[in-house]
């Protein structure tokens, strides 16, 4: 698919977005009774499921035991059906163990990790449908079910894509765009400090683009981060009036 | 026959707020205060001497000390707690038992009453027989004697109300639901006694005896018909109660279970989504009713 599709020359993108306009955001927490905290989060028609355990006990090997802080462990795993082809193993391919290992680095940064020594927090993905930007939901929703657990961060990671097209940043790209050849820059963020914890970039395009691109990201990501907020004000409001009224 | 419905005919159960006074509810980054003098308490953080809070939940001050209480989390133990914990670990000199604290909480050797009175002293022989006092997937309640420095728990079971559980039944549900009580073991009138696990373990069990509590003693025995019967009505009543997160303590539960009972329910209604509802909305009612 050429770029000229990409962007209508009214300027609207495929979806009839316009470049900095974010995908429909909807959230529910603590849908798992079983996990400490879970989230559900859709962006556009990427739908993700998280669910957080722990701080616990280290299970298993008691070598990967820190002494002065938490050991963060992530699963990254896609449904075999969450893609037009369907796939063949959820999880245990390069990419997923990539995508595992990214996580693991995202949140050992935001968790306050040396509260808990000798712990371990678990955080389990699973992407039920996958149409770009998995990997930001994934963190933007498993950053909802620690929240839900109640672990100590230092602040909300947020995470958003950004991607480049007839010189035009676009925000927030979905599947048809992520394929259609423009590169595609990934970052999270710590919105509060502006920090930036994780950034990939697919492919090559002039250092010129970066700074604009960069801060379309950001932009995004900081727009996802007052849209959870709001999500999570409206869900800890309703737990804490069904509290107070018993 | 089976009951089958949309996720989306659920009834909601939604509590519309008295609105007492707006509380300060913040989320992980916000911040709490630019002014300097306070201490940080739990769920917040220090930064360039503004303080930030680290988890969702509500502010709450005492003095000069300001915490974030968050309205989910694991247990957080304190000493005096009476907990439920189920043995992991048989290892030297102690057993560990997983409380759904952060880490598995420890219940030494010296800690526990063996048979044989009270000033018993410990020989190696009780050493190598520890699992045939507690093993591993044994329940146990006991109390939070101290708190090591990692954050571990160090528990007890010097009184006779502590010790092995024997037939009942367990429910997990989140910790901040136990309202903390001068005590926790209730004998209810429906015939059956209740053990309310500040970590947010539940067990129901037949009446308690004095005599027979404590120790490692089981009683195996059978349990009649309509003991059992009100031991799952009332697990029932806790499981709606917790799904709809109203505080669970020996009066909220003795009256979910009447309610149910003269709502003429049976006890596997209990689990269906517009019984818990309504249980929940009854519970709420009786609550208004006895405040007037």
């Amino acid at each position: 698919m050429s770029g000229t599709e990409l962007l209508s020359d009214q300027g609207l993108r495929i979806d009839g977005r316009k470049p900095n306009e974010l995908r429909r955001i909807r959230c529910s927490l603590g849908i798992f009774a079983q996990a400490d905290g879970s989230a559900y989060l859709e962006q556009g028609n990427t739908k993700v499921l998280a669910a957080v355990y722990g701080p616990h006990e280290i299970r298993g090997s008691k070598s990967k035991a820190l002494h002065d802080k938490a050991f963060v462990n992530c699963q990254y795993s896609t449904a075999t059906f969450s893609m037009g082809e369907r796939k063949r193993r959820p999880r245990g391919d390069r990419k997923s163990t990539e995508m595992s290992t990214h996580l693991e680095e995202t949140f050992a940064a935001a968790i306050r990790t040396e509260l808990y020594p000798r712990s371990q927090i678990d955080i389990f993905v699973e992407v039920l449908q996958a149409d770009g930007g998995n990997y930001t939901t994934c963190v933007n929703a498993a950053m909802m079910a620690l929240v839900d657990a109640g672990v100590p961060l230092k602040d909300t990671v947020v995470s958003c894509t950004a991607s480049l097209v007839k010189d035009t940043p676009l925000v927030d790209v979905n599947h048809v765009e992520q394929s259609g050849g423009s590169p595609e820059l990934v970052v999270s963020i710590l919105p509060h400090s502006g920090e930036i914890v994780y950034m990939s970039l697919t492919q090559r395009f002039h250092i010129d683009h970066l700074s604009k691109v960069l801060d379309t990201a950001i932009k995004g990501c900081k727009d996802i981060g007052v849209i959870l907020k709001e999500i999570m004000k409206g869900h800890l409001t309703k737990l804490d009036t069904s509290l107070q009224a018993s | 026959m089976v009951d089958i419905r949309l996720a989306s005919e659920v009834p909601l159960f939604d509590i519309v707020a008295d609105s007492t006074e707006p509380k300060h509810l913040v989320t992980p980054g916000s911040l709490i205060t630019k002014e300097t003098g306070f201490m940080r308490g739990h769920g917040t953080y220090m930064q360039d001497d503004c303080l930030y809070a680290s988890v969702a939940g509500v502010v709450e001050r005492v003095n000069q000390l300001i915490s974030v209480r968050p309205l989910k989390s694991r247990y957080h133990g304190e000493i005096g707690d009476v907990v439920i914990g189920r043995i992991t670990e048989v290892s030297q000199k102690r057993w560990k038992l997983d409380t759904n604290a952060r880490l598995d909480s420890v219940l030494l050797l010296q800690s526990v009453n063996l048979p044989g009175g009270e000033l018993r002293r410990r020989s190696a022989e009780d050493e190598l027989s520890m699992r045939q006092y507690l093993k591993e997937g044994d329940l146990v309640s006991a109390e939070v004697q101290n708190i090591f420095n990692d954050g571990a728990l160090s528990l007890h079971t010097r009184s006779m109300k502590y010790g092995k559980l024997s037939q009942g039944c367990l429910v997990k549900v989140s910790p901040s639901l136990i309202r903390r009580q001068k005590t926790h073991f209730h004998n209810l009138p429906c015939g059956a006694s209740i053990i309310m696990g500040n970590n947010g373990f539940v067990w129901i069990c037949p009446t308690l005896h004095e005599d027979v509590a404590g120790g490692f003693v089981q009683n195996l025995e059978t349990v009649p018909h309509a003991d059992r019967q009100a031991i799952s009505r009332l697990r029932n009543c806790v499981t709606a109660l917790a799904q709809c997160k109203m505080m669970l303590y020996d009066t909220s539960i003795m009256h979910a279970y009447d309610a149910s009972i003269n709502a003429g329910f049976e006890i596997k209604d209990l689990l269906l989504p517009d019984k818990i509802t309504e249980i929940a909305l009854m519970v709420r009612k009786q609550f208004e009713m006895e405040k007037e």
